[in-house]
């Protein structure tokens, strides 16, 4: 327990180690995340013009 | 052609055709995915629980997993983007225009991502979040380039019209990159000197050195897997009236 506390607290570094890293994953997730919905959604579209 | 094996020839005309292309990157996917999941883990179990502290920076030294290896993504992309833009221009090749517009936005955010962890390493160093010098600036100029090559694209209705600007903007850019590579050497700067690619010996240890090399292959891997995902929808939004689109939606019900 002790253990875990002091890897979060990143020897009074935290604030700076934890925006860096969380900041990093939103941009990299978002990346993926965008164009694979607006594929989706485009997908979908050209499929509902087709049963027309 | 006399150099490159035939089948490496013929994978790469049949990877150029569209509807190759789109089904060939779905069956790929899943394992790129693993290999980088598997990369990540490893690299950021080494550099933030097994390797220790930096005997003049604490902890704080933890965001070079990150911070080096999206500097180092910023301008790998940049080159991808300016020589497939490249290939584009001279043969026409579509997929050419589609990696190479497809890359600005992962680059873009490569660069963000190097300029804003390197803001907060810099705070609790250097004492600040921003100075002008030449890495800092010329870095900062790369994302603008970026920038500007996702704006000029929107700007243009015809893609393919779109895609030889962009290709032109980008190849111009390509001198920013050794400005910025060789800018700690060339100029006095805050910003410390290369660790890793010294050409005698780096100085790092390597128990801070493999997961280093483990995240920058790890950001390779998601570069293949976000670019490989925007292309796919590029190139669906292009070819929307092309006959093999048709059939793969009217099988797909």
């Amino acid at each position: 327990m002790n253990n875990l506390q002091e890897f979060f607290a990143m020897g009074g570094y935290a604030f700076y180690v934890w925006t860096s890293y969380g900041l990093t994953l939103i941009v990299l997730l978002a990346n993926i995340i965008m164009p694979v919905l607006q594929r989706k959604q485009f997908l979908r579209s050209l499929a509902l013009k087709q049963k027309r | 052609m006399f150099l490159i094996p035939a089948p490496v020839v013929r994978f790469f005309h049949r990877m150029a055709s569209p509807p190759h292309f789109y089904a060939f990157t779905e069956r790929l996917m899943p394992w790129l995915v693993v290999i980088f999941v598997l990369l990540t883990a490893a690299g950021l179990y080494g550099g933030l629980y097994l390797a220790p502290a930096d005997y003049q920076q604490g902890d704080s030294y933890r965001i070079i997993y990150i911070h080096v290896p999206s500097a180092w993504m910023s301008l790998f992309i940049y080159i991808v983007m300016a020589v497939a833009g490249a290939i584009g221009l001279i043969w026409r090749i579509k997929l050419a225009e589609i990696v190479a517009i497809s890359s600005a936005p992962i680059g873009a955010s490569f660069t963000f991502i190097a300029l804003v962890t390197g803001s907060l390493w810099g705070k609790p160093m250097w004492g600040t979040w921003w100075v002008w010098d030449a890495r800092l600036t010329s870095e900062l100029i790369l994302l603008f380039l970026y920038l500007g090559v996702i704006g000029l694209y929107g700007a243009i209705d015809d893609k393919r019209t779109a895609s030889k600007a962009v290709a032109i903007l980008a190849l111009v850019g390509v001198v920013n990159i050794p400005v910025i590579h060789y800018s700690v050497e060339w100029w006095n700067t805050l910003h410390q000197g290369p660790t890793v690619t010294k050409m005698d010996k780096p100085s790092i240890h390597v128990s801070m050195l493999i997961p280093l090399l483990l995240m920058a292959l790890s950001f390779k891997f998601y570069y293949v897997i976000a670019l490989l995902q925007r292309s796919r929808t590029e190139l669906l939004l292009r070819e929307r009236n092309a006959q093999w689109v048709k059939t793969m939606i009217s099988e797909a019900k």
